[in-house]
């Protein structure tokens, strides 16, 4: 059997009244993972290739280890490195067309989701791993990263 | 389709290997690295290098995911595995058949075929390739006849043992039920299961195995074999083609066994058929194949003048053989050696380090696939094995005698080698003669051990 798009939204019903942050689901080869409070994500063509199929469903992101955070001296004193935390396609929206999780001169704190980064149609969720404003935004969306690669410089709190 | 881009996915001096030939052949190479390699020679020689993951190969170098998204994120349209770490892998050759990334190798299935050791002696016996004699019993009766067919020496093997647990020798057929009936009562006692099987037990045996070239549709050709004998603990340290002393007859055979066997299979790429050559009997078994291009392969390459890498990057291209049976000539004799940051006098503990200096032979005749230079960083999280010293000549004498020479000038500091172990082993009079068997470096230890009355 097969889960259709109609399934996964009754199930996503289901998780949401329920007491549960996280499902996880398999059955015949098809696995479904699905988190609470977890962005959608992005449809954008892998470059530089062909776009995947899209998923029947759009699996929440699963949350990444918390990035490495680095002191950085670029100019400005005291800024911190976000890394990416593996190696993928890295998005700073949810999807194509929506507002990115993050602008430079935004406030973050260290469970604030800042992008996704994508290995193999699993979406990882990437938090800042620090508070302070996000200065300046190095990683370009839709292509690929390193793992530890500079994604974003954030001005810590004082 | 044309490959124009490789992404390897691997590291050490199979990386650098890998890199040279895609070089040579105008290709844009990618390599993966971990954190620990970033620094490698490799990562400096490929045009560019990706940080895949943290040092641990479980975090980096063993995942199927990253490393075919690595390849399609990069623009990559081949992976090469090298040996080891997911070469091997049925689910990344799968993977990549998906995506539509070429995998420098064979198919899933034909890694799956000959991956699971039951399903390859099956395929061996329906190739018409000897096996080693034996079989599932299920009563006295049963044992007494299959042990008469095999004839003794024989082992008696727990379903349930493996890695040499389980195992009882008769050498005389008359004390066969009695020896069952106790490898049976220990068989249940120890592993809950006490079904055993025989086998024949060989005393004396030669690892040989088969180089083999594919292109997929059935066409196999062969480009001689390679003698693995000298080896610790099932550990190949020393190998050289052709096989010294190997009756000219079954050198012939195991040639042929192993081109059915891969025909069989309609098998793509490098492969290498193993054999054991039971030397009482001057029989050969099928053991194995190995579905990816060996660490020993610099023997034949050297012996054949075929580079094996630009072999297996053409059949994945879909080029097909660029030779014929008849093409393939075998020129003199080749050794190699292998060199592992280990230390012999603390029984072979791994020695990861710095090499503060690296100085590598060379010469008429001398080949050094390696990565380590000067100032290269060995870690403890990877394979000991660093480089390997391969000499070739007009015959075994020459080439054994170049790669002695190559030794002696051969200076690695800052870590612990092997290399003044192998050149003991090169030394020795029986090695000198050739045709040694899988047994002559626990002699060599045991006599060592008595002279010094350990």
């Amino acid at each position: 059997m097969s889960l259709t798009a109609k399934d996964v939204e009754e199930i996503m019903k289901l998780l949401e009244a329920s007491t549960f942050d996280r499902l996880s689901l398999e059955l015949d080869g098809v696995k479904l993972e699905l988190e609470r409070g977890g962005a959608a994500p992005p449809r954008a063509a892998r470059l530089p290739r062909e776009a995947a199929p899209a998923p029947a469903a759009n699996p929440a992101p699963a949350p990444a280890a918390a990035p490495a955070v680095k002191p950085r001296k670029n100019g400005e004193e005291g800024l911190i490195e976000i890394t990416s935390p593996l190696l993928g396609i890295y998005y700073r929206a949810p999807k194509p067309g929506e507002p990115p999780f993050v602008e430079v001169g935004q406030k973050v704190d260290t469970e604030t989701v800042i992008g996704i980064v994508e290995v193999m149609k699993l979406m990882n969720s990437v938090s800042a791993g620090v508070s302070g404003e996000i200065v300046e935004i190095l990683a370009p969306n839709g292509e690929l990263v390193e793992h530890g690669e500079v994604l974003m410089l954030v001005r810590p709190d004082a | 389709m044309s490959i124009r881009r490789i992404l390897i996915a691997n590291r050490g001096e199979i990386a650098v290997r890998v890199i040279r030939t895609a070089q040579a052949l105008g290709l844009e190479t990618v390599l993966a690295v971990s954190e620990a390699d970033r620094g490698s020679l490799g990562a400096r020689m490929a045009d560019r290098a990706l940080c895949i993951g943290p040092s641990r190969p479980g975090d980096s170098y063993l995942r199927v995911e990253t490393i075919v998204q690595a390849a399609l994120g990069s623009g990559c349209d081949a992976v090469h595995p090298g040996y080891g770490f997911l070469s091997e892998r049925a689910d990344l050759a799968r993977l990549c058949e998906q995506e539509n990334v070429i995998f420098i190798g064979p198919t899933a299935a034909q890694i799956e075929a000959v991956g699971d050791k039951l399903r390859a002696r099956t395929e061996a016996i329906a190739a018409d390739v000897p096996v080693v004699p034996g079989g599932a019993v299920a009563s006295p009766a049963e044992a007494q006849a299959l042990a008469a067919e095999i004839g003794a020496p024989l082992l008696i093997k727990a379903v349930g043992g493996g890695g040499g647990r389980g195992m009882k020798l008769v050498e005389d057929l008359k004390d066969l039920a009695a020896t069952m009936d106790m490898a049976s009562a220990e068989a249940g006692a120890a592993f809950g299961d006490a079904r055993v099987y025989l086998e024949r037990y060989v005393a004396q045996g030669r690892h040989v195995e088969v180089q083999v070239l594919g292109d997929g549709r059935g066409n196999v050709i062969h480009l001689g074999e390679r003698d693995c004998s000298v080896q610790r603990r099932y550990q190949k340290l020393i190998e050289e083609t052709p096989a010294p002393h190997l009756p000219e007859d079954i050198r012939a055979q195991m040639h042929e066994a192993a081109v059915r066997f891969a025909a069989r299979l309609d098998y793509r790429g490098a492969g290498t058929v193993e054999f054991l050559y039971d030397v009482a009997r001057n029989q050969f078994y099928f053991l194995e194949m190995n579905a990816r291009i060996q660490v020993e392969h610099p023997v034949t390459e050297m012996v054949t003048g075929i580079d094996l890498v630009a072999e297996q990057i053409a059949i994945a291209n879909g080029e097909g053989l660029h030779l014929t049976q008849g093409d393939v000539r075998i020129n003199g004799a080749a050794i190699e050696i292998r060199v592992n940051a280990e230390d012999p006098a603390r029984d072979f503990m791994p020695s990861p380090g710095t090499v503060s200096s690296a100085r590598w032979p060379d010469g008429e005749g001398i080949r050094v696939d390696t990565h380590i230079v000067d100032g290269a960083k060995i870690p403890p999280f990877y394979d000991s094995m660093v480089a390997k010293i391969i000499a070739h000549g007009p015959d075994r004498a020459t080439a054994l005698a170049r790669l002695r020479a190559a030794l002696g000038e051969t200076r690695i500091e800052g870590i612990s080698t092997n290399i003044a172990f192998q050149a003991e082993s090169l030394a020795d009079p029986d090695f000198a003669r050739g045709g040694v068997d899988t047994g002559f470096l626990a002699r060599r230890a045991t006599r060592a051990a008595a002279a010094t009355g350990d």
